[in-house]
């Protein structure tokens, strides 16, 4: 792995630093405030690529690696991170498992429209019996001539409220548990398919998170996902690919708090110099900047084993999310330290940035679930 | 339509610029270089020619290898091809720019030469002018809007107090002002395809040039300071200071 | 050896800023040694050059021939070209106006002289002339050295104060110009001029700009107003004309308008360094901005942390008040 970007990176870097800085960036307070998504910046962020970093571009992608996807999700969350999650959540959850186990017709039909931007995806795993044990899904699928009738309940479904199109966990045989797990592609507009709630959220509060409901929903034939039974393989690898954007989303996070703090650290003035000059102030940076450096190698990491087709990087996702996330949690807490009550007030964005950090360390698996994921690595035979 | 762009590669303008101690020019450690923002506009309305009316853009960079990036970032915008012209490490003030980019255009004999307005490290606002000199074309600087017509080019240029309209007979010189369009952010799958276009890495002698500066700089160093202000607390604190404490209501 | 100032003119007027540049003219032509003379070029530029003649020039020449009547870089380059040629002058300047930076420059690469923008002032060095000049958004003063025998110069009106009137007569004469209208590549069409009763940004006294937190047209008005009972110019930020809320010609700083007022109110300005650059000479510098960490108090004489739009109309009632008194 070469720790220095190269000439595509940067200029990846640097397309996206700007989109986000001057058309992201100045939408962030007011999209937080209303808790609404700004579609236009989905159609807007398509046609440059991003919402199919590492899609290729025949299929409406970017044609870009794992290394540039999380690049893109750092420089968009560091501005906001409800951006950076729409993106990651859609390209990670819903994009890449269609890319990795669709049917070319799949591909055409859903994933071109899903990485241009034209519409928004998201996965429906979570249910409110299953978080983090999948093979506790309830949802069921049954196959009635030529269609598959859905019938349950999906919680906090990441984009749920505005996706056209969801990759969707069923069972489709609840005896053989997680073996009788099976994917489809749903979209938002087959008969049975209800957005019934909205979540409000403490954080990334512009992202919408929602509850899907399956009545009778029907969906043809061809839309199951891989395999019958492939479910579970499905919902794990792919949320592996996701733990790599929920880690550059905290990079970002934590990055963007810090780099407010640095501002804020020049030009407050206290004791008639800036409160940059005193080391309590010089040490939280210090110690900020070393761990953002730190998470965002171990996300590198994560993304280069991707990239380089490791069948498993299962523990090297989990680190990169669970350090990355307790990263965004402490530098999150400590800029807003140092803007004093300015942290405090919505005048200035860190406190967005601190309530933003907290989900990092809950969505797509807890920090509890990636240790258990880490040491399972660890003790295994 | 053969269009030339030259592009420059300039330190961030959005970062204050730090001087070296011994004021021989700045310190570029940790810099973060970019296309110069005018540059910009210029690529953005040479592609729009091009995509509306067939033909190619080539941009020029001078400079060292770095400016591979920077021609990069050029492509990335819509260009097609690239020269980067490779000084070995010398360095020239815009008349010498000039004199190069001279060379090229005899070499490509485009029919448009579309510049940034200025370059915003060094402010000069030379080089296209002189270019124009040099090749005895004609020039329409400042550009807010450009429409080609048969052999020419009618422009409204941004002036002090508003705009003029100047005629000018291809091939002309043009450099652009702020307003002339929006330039487009380059596309990931853009990116991807500059990185295979071509960019022909020639030096002043390659060309036939021989470049030579007519102004140097013999240093560089930091304008006197403003004294501190003072906040006040309201708008009646303000008139009263301005009126009784500066005099100037 | 004498050097020449290439005056402006617009639509039959010699424009302002070729006073300040005169100044500039007396003051790089009293270092060499030598005297100055002046050149005008255009419709009216019989008639300008009666006003031109008792500033210290020694010749105040000029010329209304078909070729040079109106405007262009072209056949004014090649006119004055074919005047320094002629005469020998070893120095010319012009204002750093639209049409000096347009001109200027044509002309250094006629003459293939070496160049200097923007000078803010001149000093004697081991190597003749050394002129100081502005860099990086004005974060840098460069001394530069220019190494050909003619030295080709725009110099910034804020930097040196308009010439007055009682400096002696010059001789005042029509200047050959021999350059073919017919040949030109060029052609001056016409102006499309903003009618505004407003003082000229670069000549007035007081300047009001508008920055990104005026938000959309209403807010341009409530500047417009402050500006206006202050009898003020006019200014905006960048971020303004990006937006197409104003013209492009009110934009103050490093890439726009260079401005020096006695008083210049920011309302809504951040204060970007390109921004700064364009109006950090003024004497006595206002900001008003909601956010208290915008950049624009560090070079604010006064800064005021408010709401645009709770403070600006309180400010027009309170100067309108003053006035009325």
């Amino acid at each position: 792995m070469n720790f220095e970007l190269d000439d595509v990176q940067t200029l990846v870097r640097d397309t996206a630093r700007r989109f986000a800085q001057e058309e992201v960036a100045p939408l962030a307070a007011e999209m937080d405030k209303t808790a609404t998504f700004r579609m236009e910046l989905v159609k807007q962020m398509g046609e440059l690529g991003f919402m199919g970093v590492a899609i290729p571009e025949q299929y409406g992608g970017g044609g870009m690696d794992y290394r540039c996807y999380s690049i893109v999700v750092e420089e968009l969350s560091a501005v906001c991170a409800s951006t950076g999650v729409v993106v990651s959540a859609h390209s990670s959850l819903c994009c890449d498992p269609i890319y990795r186990f669709g049917t070319e017709e799949q591909k055409k039909k859903y994933l071109v429209p899903l990485a241009s931007g034209q519409m928004l995806g998201c996965l429906g795993l979570t249910e409110p019996q299953a978080g983090t044990d999948a093979g506790a899904v309830r949802t069921t699928a049954v196959l009635d001539g030529d269609e598959w009738v859905l019938n349950g309940t999906k919680i906090f479904i990441t984009n749920g409220g505005q996706a056209g199109v969801a990759v969707v966990i069923a069972s489709t045989d609840r005896s053989a548990k997680h073996r009788g797990l099976s994917a489809f592609i749903v979209p938002a507009d087959a008969p049975g398919y209800k957005v019934a709630k909205e979540e409000h959220k403490l954080g990334i509060r512009a992202s919408s998170t929602a509850e899907l409901v399956f009545e009778d929903c029907r969906i043809p034939k061809e839309n199951l996902l891989g395999q019958p039974g492939e479910g579970f393989k499905i919902a794990m690898q792919t949320l592996d690919g996701g733990r790599i954007g929920i880690a550059s989303q905290a990079v970002g996070i934590a990055r963007g708090a810090m780099e407010q703090a640095i501002a804020y650290a020049k030009e407050r003035q206290q004791f008639g110099q800036p409160i940059a000059n005193f080391q309590a102030i010089q040490w939280k940076l210090a110690d900020m900047a070393t761990e953002i450096d730190a998470a965002r190698l171990l996300t590198w990491r994560a993304a280069w084993m991707k990239d380089q087709g490791f069948k498993n990087y299962s523990r090297e996702a989990a680190m990169a999310k669970l350090f990355a996330s307790d990263v965004a949690m402490k530098a999150t807490r400590e800029a807003v330290q140092v803007f004093g009550g300015y942290g405090y007030i919505d005048e200035y964005p860190v406190e967005r940035y601190y309530r933003d950090a907290k989900i990092t360390e809950i969505y797509e698996g807890t920090s509890e679930v990636q240790r258990m994921v880490i040491s399972r690595a660890l003790l295994r035979d | 339509m053969k269009i030339m762009v030259p592009v420059r590669r300039v330190p961030n303008p959005d970062v204050k610029v730090r001087l070296k101690k011994d004021g021989t020019g700045i310190e570029t450690e940790g810099v973060n270089f970019l296309v110069n923002p005018f540059d910009e506009y210029a690529i953005e309305e040479a592609v729009r020619i091009t995509e509306k009316s067939g033909g190619e853009v080539f941009l020029v960079s001078i400079g060292g290898p770095e400016n591979e990036e920077t021609l990069r970032a050029g492509l990335a915008l819509g260009a097609h091809r690239a020269y980067l012209v490779d000084l070995g490490g010398e360095c020239y003030e815009s008349s010498g720019i000039a004199d190069i980019l001279a060379a090229v255009f005899k070499q490509e004999n485009p029919d448009l030469v579309i510049l940034g307005k200025q370059s915003v490290d060094t402010d000069n606002n030379q080089a296209a002018q002189m270019l124009a000199a040099k090749l005895g074309l004609a020039q329409a600087c400042f550009a807010y809007k450009v429409e080609l017509q048969d052999g020419k080019a009618v422009v409204q240029r941004e002036i002090d107090g508003g705009l003029e309209v100047k005629e000018v007979e291809l091939p002309a010189v043009i450099t652009a002002d702020l307003r002339l369009n929006q330039p487009r952010y380059a596309s990931l799958p853009a990116i991807m395809k500059a990185k295979k276009k071509e960019v022909k890495k020639v030096t002043p002698a390659d060309l036939g040039a021989e470049p030579k500066n007519r102004a140097r700089v013999l240093g560089l160093s930091e304008p006197p300071p403003r004294k501190a202000g003072q906040k006040v607390a309201s708008v009646d604190e303000l008139v009263d200071k301005l009126v009784n404490e500066a005099k100037v209501l | 050896m004498a050097i020449l100032l290439i005056a402006e003119m617009r639509e039959g007027e010699v424009r302002h800023a070729t006073f300040p540049a005169v100044t500039a003219a007396k003051q790089l032509a009293e270092l060499l040694g030598t005297e100055f003379d002046i050149l005008l070029l255009g419709k009216g530029a019989q008639a300008g050059a009666e006003r031109l003649k008792d500033l210290g020039a020694a010749n105040v020449l000029w010329s209304e021939a078909e070729a040079v009547a109106e405007y262009t870089a072209e056949a004014h380059a090649q006119a004055a070209a074919d005047l320094v040629n002629e005469k020998g002058y070893t120095a010319v300047l012009a204002a750093a106006t639209t049409t000096g930076k347009d001109l200027m420059p044509r002309l250094a690469g006629l003459l293939d002289a070496g160049m200097v923008s923007d000078a803010i002032g001149f000093e004697k060095g081991d190597e003749g002339i050394v002129y100081l000049r502005p860099m990086y958004a004005g974060n840098a003063i460069a001394r530069v050295v220019i190494d050909t025998p003619i030295h080709c110069l725009t110099v910034r009106e804020t930097a040196f104060d308009a010439a007055t009137p009682g400096a002696g007569s010059a001789a005042v004469a029509e200047a050959p110009v021999n350059v073919d209208a017919g040949g030109l590549k060029a052609k001056f069409v016409e102006y499309q001029l903003t009618k505004s009763e407003r003082p000229e940004l670069t000549e007035a006294k007081v300047v009001v700009s508008a920055g990104r937190g005026v938000k959309d047209a209403e807010g341009v008005k409530l500047i417009e107003q402050l500006a206006d009972a202050l009898g003020a110019a006019l200014g905006a930020s960048r971020a303004v004309v990006d937006e197409g809320l104003l013209p492009n010609d009110l934009q103050v700083g490093q890439t726009g308008k260079i401005v020096a007022p006695d008083l210049y109110i920011a309302c809504g300005i951040s204060g970007a360094i390109q921004h700064v650059a364009g109006m950090k000479d003024a004497k006595v510098i206002v900001a008003i901005n909601k956010d208290e960490e915008a950049p624009i108090f560090e070079v604010a004489d006064y800064g005021l942390v408010d709401d645009l739009f709770k403070a600006v109309p309180k400010l027009i009632e309170k100067v309108q008040a003053a006035r009325a008194s």
